[in-house]
């Protein structure tokens, strides 16, 4: 089967004579699986999923979403995608039901009512559906935010620290309904995170990055096992400060 | 490229600003505030420079309450468009509005709409309240009104698309302009006076506007009763013309940011 997200030596530099922030990525996401995308701050995340989403252009390499190029065809896949993240807001004076509308029209919804109906029902968000967005809880916003990026019913799913800044019930319940939505639709996951317990729960594969290469991949047993430490934190520390011998993953 | 999804997209971002409009009072009078406080304040200098004030009537007088509508028009246009796209950067929702399936013409396409109803809400009080104190109807122009009030809009989105191109080279640094820009051309606009009142090097920079010509037109109209249409096709000519440029320079300065990741931190 053809993959959900093909990826294949994407690089990214700002400028001439610096180092790139992303050099030489290659990886994919098939049908139904989530990858979690690892790394120090500045190791190249963000960079990455910029550029998957359109919003910065690769210096090299090519993004294959969907079945669409990204270069050639990014509106055709973009449709079929979503994205959440803590740090891009939704307009906050806008109610919650107005927020997805909004995006409910931008992503062609067929049947909105219906389908903003049907997550407030799965994401527990009734009582919050006349409610200004800015008033919000940071929980709270987060079940909008997912609410928004499950609103097309994406085939992939880009998601950067979906989890940041909740308490740790919150944040159970959305990993919950990540995997609900996964098992259910068979939507790719790209997951950025730095909860390493998200990831080890989450994540089919796991992808480290540093200085924008990738420097190791492996299931989360696997790497567990091939650093000889008990959770992925221990392994991302490993990275992160050099304590191991790193090989550059092509 | 399938036309009910492209105009449901565009409809969203219309959407989009509607509600926020619906939610927020403050803003919605905010717009109609300084086209009626400017029909004030032009209302009562034409009546003080007509000396005699309750016979502002004259055409004279109209000349200069029309100038002030239509300029109105231009003006907020431009700013309706260009505030439109401001709206997206402080509610920092920009970075969804691009991952989406909204193509760059539609995020356009939707803050010419956007500027049209901004406009009109703006314009209307302002006409009705001409009316109303000072007795002058601009709608005594009859269609030529239609003429030179499209002329105008078009021009403000041809300035707002130039604006905007700046924002997403220079980011916040360029807000300013989306308030100043337009005024700056006010006095080669001709609002006020003839072209021929500039002095002869500054004509052809006049000339080189849309609104030059629409108010010459307007003059024509309202003093003499009679048509420019020469004027008229010179600013709608001219409005191609800058709406091209301005396009080019918007569609540019786009692919740029997306080239140097502006798109990312656009509002800090």
């Amino acid at each position: 089967m053809t993959p959900a997200l093909t990826v294949e030596a994407l690089s990214k530099s700002y400028a001439p004579g610096r180092p790139p922030a992303v050099d030489s990525l290659s990886f994919s996401i098939g049908r139904g699986r989530t990858l979690g995308l690892l790394g120090g701050n500045g190791a190249g995340k963000t960079t990455t999923i910029a550029m998957l989403l359109g919003l910065l252009v690769p210096s090299a390499g090519r993004i294959v979403a969907l079945g669409h190029d990204m270069a050639a065809d990014r509106f055709a896949a973009l449709a079929r995608m979503n994205f959440s993240s803590p740090y891009i807001a939704l307009p906050h004076r806008l109610s919650v039901e107005e927020n997805l509308r909004v995006y409910g029209h931008l992503y062609g919804v067929p049947r909105l009512a219906a389908r903003i109906a049907e997550l407030a029902r799965d994401l527990d968000l009734a009582e919050l559906l006349d409610r200004p967005a800015g008033q919000l809880s940071a929980g709270q916003k987060t079940r909008v935010a997912l609410a928004k990026a499950l609103i097309n019913r994406p085939d992939l799913l880009l998601l950067d620290e979906p989890t940041a800044s909740l308490d740790p019930d919150t944040g159970d319940w959305v990993r919950s309904r990540l995997e609900a939505y996964r098992a259910e639709t068979g939507c790719a996951i790209l997951l950025a995170s730095h909860n390493m317990g998200e990831v080890e729960r989450l994540c089919d594969e796991v992808l480290m990055l540093k200085q924008g290469k990738a420097v190791d991949r492996g299931t989360p047993a696997e790497l567990l096992a091939r650093y000889g430490r008990d959770d992925l934190e221990q392994v991302f520390l490993d990275i992160a400060r050099g304590t191991r011998v790193e090989e550059t993953v092509a | 490229m399938n036309g009910a999804s492209s105009t449901r997209r565009v409809w969203g971002l219309v959407y989009r600003h509607l509600a926020l409009y619906r939610r927020s009072p403050p803003r919605l009078i905010e717009l109609m505030y300084w086209p009626v406080l400017q029909m004030v304040v032009w209302g009562f200098i034409t009546a003080y420079l007509a000396g005699v004030q309750n016979n502002v009537t004259s055409a004279a007088a109209g000349v200069l309450l029309g100038g002030v509508l239509l300029w109105e028009a231009a003006l907020r246009s431009q700013m309706g468009f260009s505030i439109s796209f401001l709206e997206e950067i402080w509610s920092r929702n920009l970075g969804h509005i691009f991952v989406s399936p909204l193509r760059p013409w539609e995020l356009v396409a939707g803050l010419m709409t956007m500027s049209v109803l901004r406009t009109l809400i703006a314009v209307i009080p302002a006409m009705a309240l001409a009316w109303f104190l000072y007795g002058f109807n601009i709608l005594r122009l009859g269609p030529m009104l239609v003429l030179f009030f499209t002329a105008l809009v078009v021009m403000g989105w041809a300035v707002a698309m130039g604006v905007t191109a700046l924002i997403l080279r220079f980011g916040a640094g360029a807000e300013a302009l989306a308030w100043s820009i337009l005024f700056g051309l006010t006095p080669f606009a001709a609002v006020f006076y003839p072209v021929a009142i500039l002095p002869d090097w500054l004509e052809p920079v006049a000339y080189a506007l849309p609104a030059a010509h629409v108010f010459e037109g307007m003059r024509a109209a309202l003093l003499e009763d009679r048509a420019e249409w020469g004027h008229l096709a010179a600013a709608y000519g001219l409005n191609v013309v800058w709406l091209a440029l301005m396009a080019l320079l918007f569609r540019a300065q786009f692919q740029a940011a997306r080239v140097k990741g502006a798109l990312l931190n656009i509002g800090e």
